[in-house]
């Protein structure tokens, strides 16, 4: 997907201005707050299980190459072939020659956020195969021609009567205004798709080790019908999804659905292994695991490994208050909130993506949801700590911050330097104590919001003055 | 007990009274307050924003100041969370880790010291009125403050408390954040003046003056002049109406 994170404050000014994505965010973040908030409380040792959770994840990035190679062997045993893709690139072409191979003319797709890093449905309709999305928030992008802006939800930003809209100009069909109708036409629309399909593809939520089986977790059934009817079956996952047992899937599978929408456990969940047997009748005759890195064995070793445990939750950007007011699309790349913040600027470089770690005011409410307890904010620090090592941040803000260091250390120059302020501050905010624009450098915060004055004079000052104390 | 005062570099240029009213309430619960003179600035503006070598500076020159002081009290959730979590992280692997482990684990913000070590008993304070709290971020999720100022609010003669929706989510502050991305700040800190007004209290109390300036800038620029907003300390104090 291409990369548009450089235009983070121009999009999220325009976004805010959006009157229709803010009335579309606030429905969805009362909705997704409120869910995970009430799933929760099923679980009597929720937090318990976040650290076994996180354990399982961390077990698993100590030993990456181990459990890949043990998913290969157990996935190869029972049918399937499992490619190693480097890159987007080399995602891209083993899945076209895959097609190519078979004559594919149609692929049905279950949701995938790894495909939208590659930008996989380009390339194949490149080679000539037709692509469907059939999870209905990406088919009605698809419609749109615009990327998600919620891993999970991809079509949060959009309102019913854009939906309909939409509809009614690509279906050639009367107007529907309800939800129902909306989805009844959509799985109309959509049923002859799934029956045409040569070639399915799929993400995975999770891989299994132990069996070398790929899992999803659908509320619409479109997940089934993509990996069961085509004759081919791709599934495409990062190579972190991995995790050793059915077991450990059970445990992150009580944490996924509770801190996404707020579900107990979603409608449909699909664990694929092999291909049809003997007897069986359904089933592909082939199916093919893509495993991509693109750019995730980097973060290995690094201060950045916390965040390949992510399992794709969405928690963190549904209780972000900077993505509630923005939306996901001024985040520039696939993944927005949070998880967005530090996965983009790894994946595309963090020179491209110069605003996503800093437009955080560092609250933690992602970190205390996580179910895989990253600490989201801490990364965030970190890279602003990569980009000040590496030069990248605006000279005048390295040198108000040298500066202020400085001063800070000398506590003479300081001393005076504050009583200085404080008079002029005083003085600025006139009889009303109030300051109602800001020197440029501090502008920024009063184009919203007046500065209340200060008293005038320091506590340093006062202090000394009252001879210490009262 | 001897205390250490940590008046904040915010406190100390924008409102000193916030400082004598932490002052008061140690003392009345028979603490030894003590103002190291040369203190300035936690570092944490030059952390957050990835510079670790000028964090460290003033880290260290923390350190030495407050080097006599049983314990480390900051009317603020904020800087005293710089100190009692990211100081340590600051040295690790450094001459200096376990001093900063040792000075963090006796680093407190104000309210969590007096609900939990200092026992303070009542409070000098009245307030004919509504109140609602705000939740400053790093209050409560760095330093687990919730509980503490609500208790000693409690003790105020004449106030009421009143819980607003969205107490617990950010205002928009951010420290830098409110320059550098004023926009995505105002905003937020507009969604947190509508709960204040919703929740229909006279006053909003909380921990931090960098959200009190945020907040209540916001507020006045909305054209409300009635709605007070107060630090904690100073409610519990009664050093309120000094404007």
């Amino acid at each position: 997907m291409q990369v548009r994170s450089m235009h983070f404050k121009a999009t999220a000014s325009e976004k805010l201005a959006d009157r229709r994505l803010q009335d579309a965010l606030s429905k969805t973040r009362g909705k997704f707050v409120a869910g995970r908030a009430q799933a929760i409380l099923e679980l009597d040792n929720f937090d318990e299980i976040r650290d076994a959770a996180q354990r399982i994840r961390d077990r698993v990035l100590e030993h990456l190459d181990l459990y890949l190679e043990e998913f290969e062997r157990n996935a190869t045993a029972r049918g399937a072939v499992v490619h190693w893709a480097e890159d987007a690139q080399e995602a891209n072409r083993i899945i076209c020659d895959i097609a190519r191979a078979h004559g594919v003319k149609k692929a049905a797709k279950s949701k995938s956020m790894v495909s939208e890093e590659c930008a996989l449905n380009d390339a194949l309709e490149a080679a000539g195969v037709q692509v469907v999305e059939t999870d209905l928030g990406e088919y009605i992008l698809q419609l749109a021609q615009e990327p998600p802006s919620h891993i999970v939800a991809p079509v949060v930003h959009k309102s019913k009567d854009e939906v309909s809209d939409l509809f009614e100009r690509h279906h050639q069909r009367p107007r529907k205004e309800s939800v129902p109708d909306l989805c009844r036409e959509a799985r109309e629309v959509l049923r002859p798709h799934f029956l045409s399909a040569d070639m399915g593809i799929s993400g995975a939520n999770f891989i299994v080790a132990e069996t070398g089986s790929t899992l999803i977790v659908t509320n619409e059934g479109n997940g089934r019908l993509c990996t069961t009817m085509p004759k081919v079956h791709v599934a495409i996952t990062g190579i972190e999804k991995v995790v050793p047992t059915l077991e450990d899937v059970t445990t992150l599978l009580r944490l996924l659905p509770r801190s996404a929408t707020g579900q107990s456990i979603t409608n449909y969940v699909s664990l694929t292994t092999g291909v049809r047997g003997g007897g069986e009748q359904d089933g592909p005759e082939h199916f093919h695991v893509v495993l991509v890195d693109n750019g995730r064995s980097a973060l290995l070793g690094t201060d950045f490994q916390p965040m390949l445990r992510c399992i794709r939750c969405g928690a963190c950007m549904n209780h972000c208050p900077v993505y509630q007011t923005i939306g996901g699309h001024a985040y520039g790349w696939v993944y927005p909130g949070p998880m967005g913040s530090i996965l983009t600027p790894s994946y595309v470089g963090i020179e491209n993506a110069l605003d996503l770690p800093n437009a955080s005011t560092l609250c933690n409410q992602c970190g205390v949801v996580c179910p895989v307890k990253i600490p989201l904010p801490d990364l965030q620090r970190k890279l602003r700590e990569k980009q000040v090592e590496r030069r990248l941040r605006p000279w005048p803000e390295r040198l108000a911050i040298k500066l202020w260091a400085y001063a800070a250390s000398q506590p003479e120059i300081y001393s005076l330097g504050a009583r200085i302020a404080a008079r002029v501050l005083r003085r600025m905010g006139g009889s009303d104590r109030l300051i109602h624009r800001l020197p440029p450098g501090a502008s920024g915060w009063t184009e919203g919001r007046d500065m209340p004055a200060p008293e005038g004079k320091t506590f340093h000052e006062l202090y000394r003055r009252r001879g210490g104390g009262r | 007990m001897r205390v250490g005062l940590f008046v904040t570099c915010l406190v100390d240029l924008m409102r000193p009274r916030i400082g004598f009213a932490a002052v008061a309430l140690l003392e009345r619960a028979g603490c030894e307050v003590v103002f190291p003179e040369t203190q300035t600035c936690c570092g944490q503006p030059a952390y957050n924003s990835g510079d670790r070598a000028a964090a460290q500076l003033l880290a260290r020159k923390v350190l030495r100041e407050f080097r006599h002081c049983e314990y480390v009290v900051a009317p603020s959730g904020s800087c005293s969370g710089m100190i009692r979590e990211h100081y340590p992280e600051l040295f690790r692997g450094e001459p200096e880790y376990e001093d900063m482990n040792r000075l963090a684990a006796r680093t407190f913000e104000l309210t969590d010291f007096l609900v939990n070590r200092a026992r303070l008993a009542d409070v000098p304070g009245r307030f004919d009125g509504v109140v609602t709290y705000h939740d400053s971020c790093a209050g409560l999720r760095e330093m687990g403050v919730k509980q503490q100022p609500r208790q000693l609010l409690a003790k105020v003669e004449g106030l009421r408390l009143r819980e607003m929706e969205g107490a617990e989510t950010c205002c928009g502050f951010g420290g830098t954040f409110s320059v550098k991305y004023g926009e995505i700040s105002s905003k937020l800190a507009d969604n947190k003046c509508q709960s204040v007004q919703a929740s229909g209290a006279d006053a909003l109390v909380l921990g931090d003056l960098g959200c009190i300036l945020n907040i209540e800038g916001r507020l006045r620029r909305l054209g409300d002049q009635k709605t007070r907003v107060f630090h904690v300390a100073e409610v519990l104090a009664g050093i309120e109406g000094n404007e």
